[in-house]
């Protein structure tokens, strides 16, 4: 009982990666449209994208880390 | 649990998406002391090995037109120290060999760990929580070094207002603290993710009826593991050097 | 971490091919037991690429590097160098031809002016010559009508002294002669 509810708690867990590709999509989305609008400065702004991206995507993997160890260790 | 039993007519699909990251002892035997060659040793080893044939053999030549191999060397080292001259200020370029150490490994372990049958050193926390560490405490001895108490201003934003400050002081110095969990869990999650996914997939190849559909997935997430092996040690990287910029200019 | 002691995470590690369905290995991750293992060679491995890449690889890149460079620059200076030098050779050339034109130039007004005083020359003697002959045939004529004129005075005597005779006076010569040429200048 107590592992199938672990793995509920997995699933639940697990939604919080897709919330995170919102996250990280929105990131890429608003670099490309003000890259659009000015593509001279995009170049430079580059290393700032990843940098938003990571920070989007970390807290992704905490979430899917924290459904690996409902599956895995608990 | 790994192991989920379906009542499908193979006998029931098995997935280990985590065996792969198993750390075992080369020479055999079943104890792991400190020193003890391991799967995780050797291809650590392989990876320095990568290193020294692309920036030691490939560049002996020291050509003025560089062959394949001195080129890629000479894209790695302009690519590092562009981004530590930007990001981290021209005052930092001493810790350019420290950032090119970790960027070459992280890289090297991460692609090495592409290779089918492979261990993935990159994927444990063990390794990655190491090098957080490394450039958690570099980042702080050096700011106090060269700070001086002026380093505290790290968590004093000046720029806030007065009432405000305490508590963003408390913040910033969480965040603070945060930061080699993050930098350390989020390489380790995303490479581990990818090779577990990648695993998942191979599990559902043992079905003849959709092996095809699972295949194609394998080989997509290949490709995508490929980018983000190469955009994790980027990132990694790119956050060492936005950490020593805080820690050589502490005043926001 | 709650499923696997300390033991069992040893047992996995080596006979894991063996179980196949039975035991799930969990998190390796999460064992501890080989943590000191991966950080004692993690960091036999960062120390190894640290000292290669600070003592052999990357001050050899940098060296390399800044060779291209000068040799960059001093390929470029070369090459200015001899665009310079070609824009000389031009800039010479289209003097030599320059000159030449102008010396063809010359040359050409030189026998033009050659001819010129040639012809010059040769229309003054011929001038010259028509204005001799022309000079000598006002003299004949001159002559003639010199002659002439004394042949007429002549003439007029004679005839005045034969009319004074058939007249019947005689008169002498000389007051004939002065009476026809005072008339005939008259």
């Amino acid at each position: 009982m107590e592992g199938e509810l672990a793995h509920i708690g997995a699933g639940i867990a697990g939604l919080g990666t897709g919330i995170a590709a919102l996250g990280v999509g929105n990131v890429a989305a608003n670099f490309l449209s003000g890259a659009l609008r000015n593509p001279s400065a995009a170049g430079e702004q580059t290393a700032t994208l990843f940098i938003g991206i990571a920070f989007a995507e970390a807290l992704g993997i905490f979430s899917f880390l924290v459904a690996l160890l409902l599956m895995f260790a608990v | 649990m790994a192991t989920e039993t379906h009542g499908a007519e193979e006998g029931g699909l098995v997935f280990h998406p985590m065996d792969q990251f198993i750390v075992k002892p080369l020479m055999g035997g079943d104890k792991i002391a400190f020193y003890t060659p391991t799967n995780a040793a050797l291809w650590m080893a392989l990876a320095v090995l990568c290193v020294v044939l692309l920036l030691v053999l490939g560049t002996r030549g020291r050509a003025i037109i560089p062959s394949r191999v001195q080129s890629i060397a000479e894209l790695a080292y302009g690519f590092i120290y562009k981004m530590v001259e930007d990001v981290a200020g021209k005052d930092a370029m001493g810790f350019f060999p420290y950032v090119m150490t970790l960027f070459m490994f992280i890289v090297f372990a991460n692609f090495l760990g592409l290779i089918p049958m492979s261990f993935t050193a990159t994927a444990h926390f063990a390794v990655t929580v190491m090098l957080a560490l490394l450039v958690f405490v570099t980042v702080t001895v050096v700011g106090f070094v060269k700070n001086g108490a002026k380093f505290l201003e790290l968590f004093w934003v000046k720029s806030a207002p007065l009432a405000l400050r305490p508590i963003l002081a408390v913040i910033e110095l969480i965040s603070y603290f945060v930061r080699p969990v993050s930098h350390s869990i989020r390489l380790a999650g995303n490479v581990m993710a990818g090779h577990a996914v990648i695993k998942v997939f191979a599990g559902f190849a043992a079905v003849s009826l959709i092996s095809p559909v699972s295949i194609l997935a394998i080989t997509a997430m290949y490709g995508l593991e490929v980018l983000v092996a190469f955009i994790q040690a980027y990132v990694f990287t790119i956050l060492t050097c936005v950490y020593l910029k805080d820690a050589l200019h502490p005043s926001h | 971490m709650a499923t696997e002691t300390h033991g069992d995470g040893l047992a996995d590690a080596t006979g894991v091919a063996e179980h196949a369905a039975g035991s799930a290995p969990g998190m390796p991750q999460l064992d501890f037991s080989h943590w000191g293992n991966q950080i004692f060679w993690l960091l036999i491995a960062l120390v190894a690429i640290y000292l290669i890449l600070s003592r052999i690889a990357l001050p050899r890149i940098a060296s390399v590097l800044s060779e291209r460079q000068g040799t960059i620059t001093n390929d470029l200076a070369a090459a200015e160098e001899l665009k310079l030098k070609a824009e000389e050779a031009e800039a010479a050339y289209n003097q030599a031809l320059a000159d030449a034109r102008t010396e063809a130039q010359k040359i050409i007004a030189d026998t033009k002016a050659e001819i010129q005083a040639d012809l010059d020359a040769a229309t003054a003697k011929a001038d010259a010559e028509i204005a001799a002959r022309a000079a000598e045939s006002e003299k004949a004529i001159a002559e003639i009508r010199d002659n002439a004129l004394q042949s007429v005075t002549e003439v007029a005597k004679d005839t005045a002294a034969e009319i004074v005779s058939a007249l019947g006076q005689s008169a002498d010569a000389k007051t004939i002669a002065d009476a026809v040429s005072a008339r005939m200048k008259g």
